[in-house]
């Protein structure tokens, strides 16, 4: 019973010092102060709850459980990572958006392309894809072409309709401005179309991403070699280690939040003009 | 009318009829292995009896799209509903797709309610900001498929079984694009009419109900749609590792099994119309709204 007060009483006074930091600290520590701090506290308070309440294992372990098994077989979670992530969703992902950008660039040349695709594609997009994941498994194996090719068609639409969004996303007065100026098409392309076209690319990278890391990591439950998240996952959840589990959770955790900060990072330098971005 | 045609239904058409025949294009090379593999060792197989056998086949690579209409309206029955003791539900594709159909949209109702209050909080207060901003972030990055079968085993422990989890799985898929397209939204409006709302000394919430939420609508429609098709996802997944026996993800665990290509096929083209029906009548909404708020849309003509 004491764990579980004491629980919310560090609730309350982490929270109160995130208050008081979010005011005092400059932007830049606060930004990297805070969050870390809340997810401390999160951490903190989980532990505590399932210490005081006595949370069965094969429920919820203990986060320190967690922490000490993502050391103890580190070697074992990197060769997953390396299967899933870097080959199975990194590959998918690339092919997947660059297919889905090339794609929009002749959509926008060509006005009849473009009303034939955007309504496709957002229907494309809507659709679960993710069901053609045992059908890829079929087609290409158990090995991590498989589930690259499941994420370059999840990936493909939800893109897809952010580019051609995005290039068709000028105003007239925009454009008659640039005929003013007797621009050429390369020109309005490269200076006018394609940064207004950036926080539309943008958000369609973003928005894949975790679409990428659930089609590499369901793929894997539909067949794959003996090694990967999503077998890993599997197997575990049978054998109830779930302490490697959650350790699997957190390395996908990291590996997509680093990524996802790339391209929080790309965004800021790239669309640094748009109104979302000031400060 | 004429005019409509031509330029919306037309171009549509166009590209699915290349998508169709690229589709019966590719199912002979596919389904050759099969046909090859049938036939007597050194036997000369003609073209059309080729194609004809590869268009037919029992357990098909890539089943062609007659197969699979044919299937679906196989599949699609409806006479179990007044039946008595609603014999043959379990057969039935209408059956399933209203169980998946349910644990979507309560799902993105939990999602959409989630996702606003949080962009709300996000936009308003830097704390909030600051610290769950980076966290709603991480979330997405968890596999959800890896935590629900964990999901359903807390929910059940406290007495929470069928809808409730899947709707669980269902929302922390759809609320991500949800909060990631509002807050987008809501600080989209720009500085020049945030300065003229305080010249005219509006309160806050003149700013927000008159400024800020009409110029996040353009963000947010997109935002629900993929927030809608994120939860059917969600709903698709969720099936998979629960053990359940109803829904479309059920089924094609199932099929898959037992590698029948086309009853497979039938589910995704079920989950698709399901899909397409949610989107299109969200799309209706969407162009009203705009239109109302007297923004682009973009399908408008433009000069």
């Amino acid at each position: 019973m004491m764990l579980v007060v004491s629980a919310f009483v560090l609730w309350a006074g982490l929270w109160a010092l995130n208050i008081i930091l979010a005011r005092r600290l400059s932007e830049q520590h606060a930004r990297i102060a805070v969050p870390v701090i809340f997810g401390l506290t999160l951490v903190l308070v989980v532990e505590l709850m399932v210490r005081g309440l006595n949370v069965s294992f094969v429920i919820l372990p203990k986060p320190s459980e967690m922490v000490v098994r993502l050391f103890t077989s580190y070697e074992m979670l990197w060769e997953d990572f390396a299967q899933t992530i870097l080959k199975g969703a990194l590959t998918g992902y690339i092919v997947g958006c660059g297919a889905a950008l090339m794609v929009a660039f002749l959509a926008s040349w060509s006005d009849f392309l473009r009303r034939g695709l955007l309504p496709l594609g957002n229907f494309v997009a809507a659709l679960p894809v993710v069901g053609l994941a045992p059908i890829m498994v079929m087609w290409f194996g158990f090995g991590w072409e498989s589930k690259a090719a499941i994420v370059v068609s999840m990936c493909f639409f939800p893109m897809l309709v952010n580019c051609v969004q995005g290039l068709a996303a000028t105003n007239a007065i925009e454009r008659d401005l640039f005929k003013t100026y007797a621009a050429s098409p390369v020109q309005q392309l490269g200076l006018l179309r394609l940064p207004a076209a950036m926080p539309f690319v943008l958000n369609g990278l973003k928005v894949c991403t975790p679409l990428a890391l659930i089609g590499a990591i369901v793929a894997e439950f539909f067949g794959s070699p003996s090694v990967g998240m999503g077998f890993r996952i599997k197997t575990s959840v049978g054998s109830l280690s779930l302490d490697l589990v959650w350790a699997e959770i957190i390395v996908a955790a990291i590996a997509g939040t680093g990524f996802f900060g790339l391209l929080l990072i790309i965004e800021r330098s790239l669309t640094f003009w748009h109104p979302s971005q000031r400060r | 009318m004429v005019q409509w045609l031509a330029r919306s239904v037309l171009p549509v058409m166009t590209i699915i009829a290349a998508i169709v025949l690229i589709w019966y294009a590719a199912a002979v090379p596919m389904n050759a292995g099969r046909t090859y593999m049938m036939a007597p060792d050194d036997a000369e197989i003609a073209l059309p009896d080729l194609v004809s056998d590869t268009w037919a086949q029992k357990k098909p690579r890539l089943p062609v799209p007659h197969q699979i209409v044919v299937e679906v309206r196989k599949q699609a029955t409806f006479s179990w509903i007044w039946k008595e003791k609603r014999r043959g539900y379990k057969r039935s594709l209408i059956y399933h797709t209203w169980v998946t159909l349910s644990s979507t949209i309560f799902g993105f109702v939990l999602g959409l309610v989630l996702g606003v209050s949080l962009s709300l909080a996000i936009v308003y207060s830097r704390v909030m900001d600051l610290s769950v901003m980076p966290w709603v972030i991480t979330s997405q990055t968890i596999p959800i498929i890896a935590i629900a079968p964990m999901i359903i085993v807390i929910m059940a422990a406290g007495g929470m079984t069928g809808l409730m989890p899947k709707g669980v799985i269902s929302m922390y898929l759809s609320y991500f694009p949800i909060v990631v397209g509002m807050t987008k939204g809501l600080r989209s409006s720009e500085p020049i009419l945030e300065d003229q709302m305080k010249t005219w000394s509006a309160t806050a919430f003149q700013t927000f109900w008159l400024l800020r939420l009409p110029s996040a609508m353009p963000f947010l429609f997109p935002a629900m749609k993929i927030g809608l098709a994120a939860a059917l996802v969600g709903a698709v997944v969720a099936e998979l590792p629960s053990g359940a026996r109803a829904g479309l993800g059920a089924r094609l665990l199932v099929f898959s099994y037992r590698s029948e290509t086309i009853p497979m096929w039938a589910n995704l083209v079920s989950a698709a119309l399901l899909a397409g029906i949610l989107v299109v009548s969200f799309g209706l909404l969407e162009r009203a709204v705009n239109r109302r708020l007297g923004f682009r849309n973009a399908g408008d003509v433009t000069s």
